[in-house]
């Protein structure tokens, strides 16, 4: 039995479809009630619906054998997993956004506002800018608006928050996707099963 | 009733020294401190970047020890010929988990420093497989050739820090991040390499026509070799799988991990150190092994049922003498037996007994 980690949301919801269409469906977990685990013995599957940004943490430490992460989440915390395969889904970028007459002035530190401390970090540490992070847990857009921040790293879907509050994409860090992951150890133990499922949804993944 | 009471962690500890001495290696013993300079000129070697330092009374910097490995090096006296075999156990002190707070943590291993030869690899090896086994019967070692994985990723001549990114997708066998690393460029090799895993003699024959020449070749023959000997001499449960990507500018040749069913990190991490022992100075080779074994708590599984077989309960009145004959008794046939004056709320026991004057009663 395979333990999988699934994000809560509409994201997962795909995914789900994904997993289901290559042959590991559970029915039980579209009916609507409250329940967080779904267990279907005979595809060898039981999925677990938990937040996006925890999906990394039940894998590494092995509650779960496989999930599926944001490339933002891996890239944040650096989780010791397997990565293996691209969805394709959930296609976003890390981007740098500022108010749209933002201009730079390399002699000042920048204040960079975000939920991705560690991504900001690298990103600014290769540009060799010094920079001051201003960590927010959410409406990352408020901070250039009200001048707690000059900028801000957040992920861009299709650009619309920014652009409804006057901000504009300037650099992209890096593209994001959702991303098959799986713990190192039950890989070890459990490899045929999961390269299975891995086979299986690279059928589904969609160029 | 209660079981001996060595933890499982602790007595595979005691088993571990056991196979080791039986093996002809010897002991190292170390003080708790080390010059810190040490570590700092060989930082990355390090799992964990922070050091407990503290200013010595003469003024010197000094570290508690984060790892036995570079001491065991700085200790080492080497004549052509000679092979060291020792082992340690000993607490090391690192920042551990997403606490990033630090521990102290009982580590046991394993070096084999001189004129390291093909046997002398192959026992490493298959001590570490044995030791694997001691913990746990449902234990992988994996094993990989640094030779192999750098040969092929050169191969793309990647720069710089594209080629430490496509070192990164190997080790979490991400197939599609190198594509993406290297457009334009043939990376079946190196997919190939990432996909395959399993028995030894399988990956070898699978992985020969991406390592038809130069470096890559030798490095696969050098594996093949290994895994011949292991298999010769019935070692069980070692696997290749390239994705064991360890700091090359420690290590060279074999590199291997060991898990254990239901432990979700790897328990056991070692290799071929040569490049370790350049930079310390020393012409010879190495390698060895470390075992991680705070990990191995995780073997006690669940909890206990009972904290204690039998609580005696007794008041004011019993008579001392009569009252250890009495326990004495009872601890004789087997159980553990707690005597108290009244019965702590949370306290969890099998039985519970009244001592009276003229012997116990049966129930209380």
């Amino acid at each position: 039995m395979l333990n999988i980690a699934l994000p809560k949301g509409r994201l997962g919801e795909k995914v789900y479809a994904m997993f289901a269409a290559a042959g590991f469906e559970c029915p039980s977990i579209l009916e609507p009630n409250r329940k967080l685990i779904f267990e279907n013995e005979a595809a060898g599957v039981r999925y677990f619906w938990v937040k996006p940004s925890d999906v990394a943490i039940y894998v590494e430490r092995g509650a779960a054998d496989i999930g599926v992460a944001g490339k933002d989440i891996l890239l944040e915390y650096a989780p010791e997993v397997y990565e293996l395969l691209d969805l394709n889904v959930g296609v976003c970028r890390m981007a740098v956004a500022a108010k749209r007459d933002f201009r730079d002035n390399p002699e000042r530190t920048l204040r960079v506002a975000t939920k991705f401390a560690n991504i900001a970090r690298r990103y600014y540490a290769g540009l060799g800018r010094d920079i001051d992070i201003i960590h927010l847990n959410g409406s990352i857009e408020l901070a250039p608006i009200l001048g707690l921040s000059d900028v801000i790293v957040d992920i861009v879907e299709t650009g619309k928050t920014l652009l409804e509050n006057d901000l504009v994409p300037m650099e992209t860090i890096v593209p994001i996707s959702a991303r098959l992951i799986a713990n190192k150890a039950s890989y070890k133990f459990h490899a045929d099963e999961i390269e299975a499922v891995a086979r299986g949804l690279k059928r589904q993944v969609k160029a | 009733m209660t079981e001996y009471p060595l933890k499982p962690e602790e007595r595979v500890l005691f088993a571990l020294r056991g196979l080791y001495q039986k093996y002809g290696y010897s002991q190292f013993k170390m003080s708790k401190f080390e010059e810190y300079d040490l570590y700092a000129r060989n930082k990355d070697f390090l799992i964990s970047d922070g050091v407990i330092t503290f200013t010595d009374t003469d003024g010197r910097l000094m570290a508690l020890k984060p790892d036995v490995t570079l001491s065991i090096i700085k200790n080492t006296r080497h004549a052509p010929g000679d092979v060291q075999k020792l082992y340690y156990s000993e607490n090391v002190y690192r920042i551990s988990g997403s606490t990033r707070s630090f521990k102290e943590i009982m580590q046991t291993g394993l070096e084999c420093i001189g004129d390291v030869d093909l046997y002398n690899l192959c026992e490493v090896i298959s001590l570490a497989a044995q030791s694997l086994k001691l913990i746990d019967p449902h234990y992988v070692l994996d094993l990989s050739h640094m030779g192999v994985v750098s040969a092929l990723v050169d191969a793309l001549q990647p720069e710089g820090e594209v080629r430490e990114q496509v070192l990164r997708c190997v080790a979490e066998k991400n197939a599609d991040g190198v594509r993406k690393l290297c457009p334009g460029q043939n990376t079946d090799a190196i997919c190939a390499m990432i996909a395959a895993r399993g028995p030894a003699r399988d990956v070898i024959e699978s992985m020969r026509p991406w390592c038809a020449d130069g470096p890559a070749r030798e490095a696969l023959a050098e594996l093949e070799r290994v895994a011949a000997v292991l298999s010769a001499t019935g070692c069980e449960g070692v696997n290749v799988d390239f994705s064991i990507v360890n700091d090359m500018n420690y290590y060279n040749g074999i590199v291997f991990m060991g898990y254990i069913d239901g432990i979700p990190s790897s328990v056991l991490s070692g290799g071929q150190y040569d490049k370790l022992m350049r930079r310390m100075g020393h012409a010879s080779r190495a390698v060895g092994f470390a075992i991680y074994t705070d990990l191995l708590e995780r073997l006690s599984g669940g909890q206990r049922p009972y904290d204690v077989d039998t609580v005696l309960l007794y008041d004011d009145s019993a008579d001392a003498a009569a009252l250890s004959l009495a326990i004495q008794k009872l601890t004789g046939s087997g159980g553990s037996v707690c005597a108290l004056k009244r019965v702590p709320e949370k306290l969890r026991y099998r039985r519970l007994l009244r001592f009276e004057e003229g012997g116990i009663a049966s129930n209380a």
